[in-house]
């Protein structure tokens, strides 16, 4: 077991190795920062010697093996718009993103399993069909419109919530309900779009596992309808779920920046997006490569999760 | 050996063209599928001939009536620069749909090619070519097509290369592995064995095996794209200003939230949302047409 975990963590590098040059190209292909920079006061004579000082006028390999050497230390550079280490900003808006995404998953697991797994057992009824058509109807709605609708509803129509941000300004002593309040919004929007897709993974998990032997075994034994399903069946029928979870993290980080941009959340979404407009390319590259890291270690983490869990799994 | 894959040929050929009717007859005996394909040839119809009976301009700007609601002279209303948003709508669908399918298009022939190449190559380059696509895989794909955006100026072609661009991944993975699970059966040793070149081999005995797949994840590919070009037009990232997009015209809309602008609102998401339905439930359709053929 030991030695899988090692050999995979082993094959993990490369591709984190790919994602750190790959944005390193990308960045680079995009051109030289130096008139970006340099803005009105623009000179030949300025230019060269910025290039000097900022390391652009080495070798791209030179250039490569700097960069990747001050990752390493965790220097990711400095931002050219903010003017501060681009690891203080990535710091600042991480956890607002992690709270979202988190409570967002989470709680979107858990309903999916619930509700897959109502309409695997309830299959092909009224209720299976409806839920099914309410599934479609959210699997294809896009996130940014979605957030949207929240808004006018929410916000708007019946003011119950705040449209955007994460702490009213007019409050002299905004506190932690204060902060809730600005959450539950975009917790819904990345929840809603995450429950359909899941759930229909869930329903045709949980309908094969209903139809194994020892799910008849369980109800010959007696056991009640409950138990059979959310233990009996679900234990088998899950495991998909765990994949799923590492495949999704792109899709889920995605459905971050759309839900960021339109609540205007502070996290990791809106920052590239603004770093994106202002080109920005230290905050460009800097969030590239933990997004990859992340994406990484996520699938890896699941890979493992999956060994856990299943015994069938053989490593080698 | 011969006679073999000369056997395997004809009845896979035969089933192929016997099978054909048959296909479509499935395809289109659910509702849902039926459903799908109307909603899409009614969206079709109302961006590429909607323009021809609805003659309004979409790019000319009404500059007294802003944000107008919906009148006789407009009947979706006009948007804060004043363009008319019905014709808006039909205009932008074009662009949607058009690009949606050549992406897909450009994604399947890229992934499908070098999804064969790399399970049909020596180990080492496959081991290499699937690292890449790990690689492009770990970056979301909103990350990567913003980028883009922003350092090409988007023309449609231009776009359709964009989102090609990630699309081509998903695709080429499919196919490596389809392409792993066939090339030692028997009749593709027997094809060696009658001296066909690599070539051949991946065009006339890998390739049959696996369009319907490849076929089933191109339809979700055409959701993708249409949805990602909308995404980014929504991020002020997509074709240029004056071409109209739903994406577009909904985060112009947003501007109007709180006057209560439904017409801005509504119409672009309820065209995404069709498009993206319409083209999902082909996808299952096709999909399950074809699960029941290998039963």
């Amino acid at each position: 077991m030991l030695k899988y975990i090692v050999r995979r963590i082993l094959e993990a590098i490369p591709t984190v190795l790919g994602v750190t040059l790959l944005s390193f190209v990308m960045i680079r292909a995009a051109g030289s920062p130096v008139r970006i920079l340099l803005g009105n006061h623009y000179t030949v004579y300025r230019a060269a010697m910025l290039s000097r000082s900022l390391g652009l006028s080495k070798p791209l390999w030179d250039q490569y093996v700097i960069w990747l050497g001050n990752l390493l230390h965790g220097n990711f550079g400095y931002s050219y718009t903010y003017d501060r280490p681009v690891v203080g900003l990535m710091l600042q808006a991480l956890p607002h993103t992690i709270i979202i995404v988190v409570v967002a998953v989470l709680a979107a697991h858990v309903f999916a399993v619930f509700l897959g797994s109502v309409q695997a057992y309830f299959e092909n009824t009224k209720f299976d069909q409806i839920v099914t058509v309410v599934n479609y109807f959210f699997y294809s709605m896009p996130t940014f419109w979605l957030a949207v609708l929240l808004i006018i509803f929410f916000s708007i129509d019946l003011n119950w919530l705040p449209s955007g941000g994460i702490v009213n300004a007019q409050l002299s002593n905004p506190g932690f309900g204060d902060w809730a309040k600005h959450l539950i919004l975009p917790i819904s929007a990345l929840f809603l779009v995450s429950v359909a897709g899941w759930a229909r993974y869930m329903r045709s998990s949980m309908r094969e596992a209903l139809l194994q032997d020892y799910v008849r075994t369980a109800r010959m034994k007696g056991a009640s309808e409950f138990r059979v399903i959310f233990v009996h069946a679900l234990r088998n029928s899950i495991l998909p779920l765990i994949t799923l979870f590492g495949l999704s993290l792109p899709v889920l980080l995605s459905g971050a920046l759309f839900v960021e941009e339109v609540f205007n959340y502070p996290g990791m979404g809106l920052l590239y997006w603004d770093a994106v407009n202002s080109r920005d390319y230290p905050i460009i590259m800097g969030v590239t490569v933990f997004i990859g890291l992340v994406t990484v270690a996520g699938n890896l983490i699941a890979d493992i999760l999956y060994g856990l869990i299943d015994p069938r799994i053989q490593y080698r | 050996m011969i006679s073999e894959s000369l056997l395997v040929d004809e009845i896979s050929s035969g089933a192929v063209h016997g099978e054909r009717p048959k296909f479509m007859r499935r395809f289109l005996s659910s509702g849902l599928t039926r459903l799908g394909v109307g909603m899409l040839l009614f969206l079709a119809l109302f961006s590429f001939v909607g323009p021809l009976v609805y003659r309004h301009s979409a790019v000319a700007s009404h500059l007294l009536n802003t944000a107008a609601s919906p009148s006789r002279q407009f009947p979706l209303g006009t948007d804060s620069a004043g363009h008319n948003v019905l014709a808006q709508l039909m205009v932008g669908g074009q662009s949607s749909l058009e690009v949606g399918f050549a992406a897909a298009a450009v994604a399947m022939l890229f992934g499908t090619l070098y999804g064969m190449l790399s399970g049909m190559a020596w180990s080492w380059l496959d081991a290499v070519m699937m690292r890449i696509v790990d690689i492009l895989l770990s970056i979301p794909a909103i990350f990567i097509l913003l980028f883009l955006n922003v350092v090409f100026q988007p023309s449609i072609l231009i776009m359709v290369f964009v989102l090609a661009s990630t699309a081509w991944l998903s695709v080429s993975r499919l196919v490596r592995a389809e392409t792993l699970s066939i090339k030692n059966q028997v009749y593709v040793e027997a094809a060696h064995a009658v001296g066909a070149g690599t070539w051949r081999i991946m065009l006339r005995y890998l390739l049959p095996n696996f369009l319907g797949i490849v076929l089933v994840s191109a339809t979700f590919q055409v959701a993708d794209a249409i949805l990602a070009m909308a995404g980014l037009s929504f991020l002020g990232l997509g074709l240029p200003p004056p071409t109209p997009n739903w994406g577009a015209m909904l985060s112009d809309g947003m501007n109007y939230m709180f006057q209560n602008s439904w017409w801005l609102i509504y119409p672009p998401g309820i065209c995404i949302l069709v498009a993206e339905v319409s083209i999902n439930l082909i996808g299952d359709g096709l999909r399950n047409a074809l699960e029941t053929r290998e039963r």
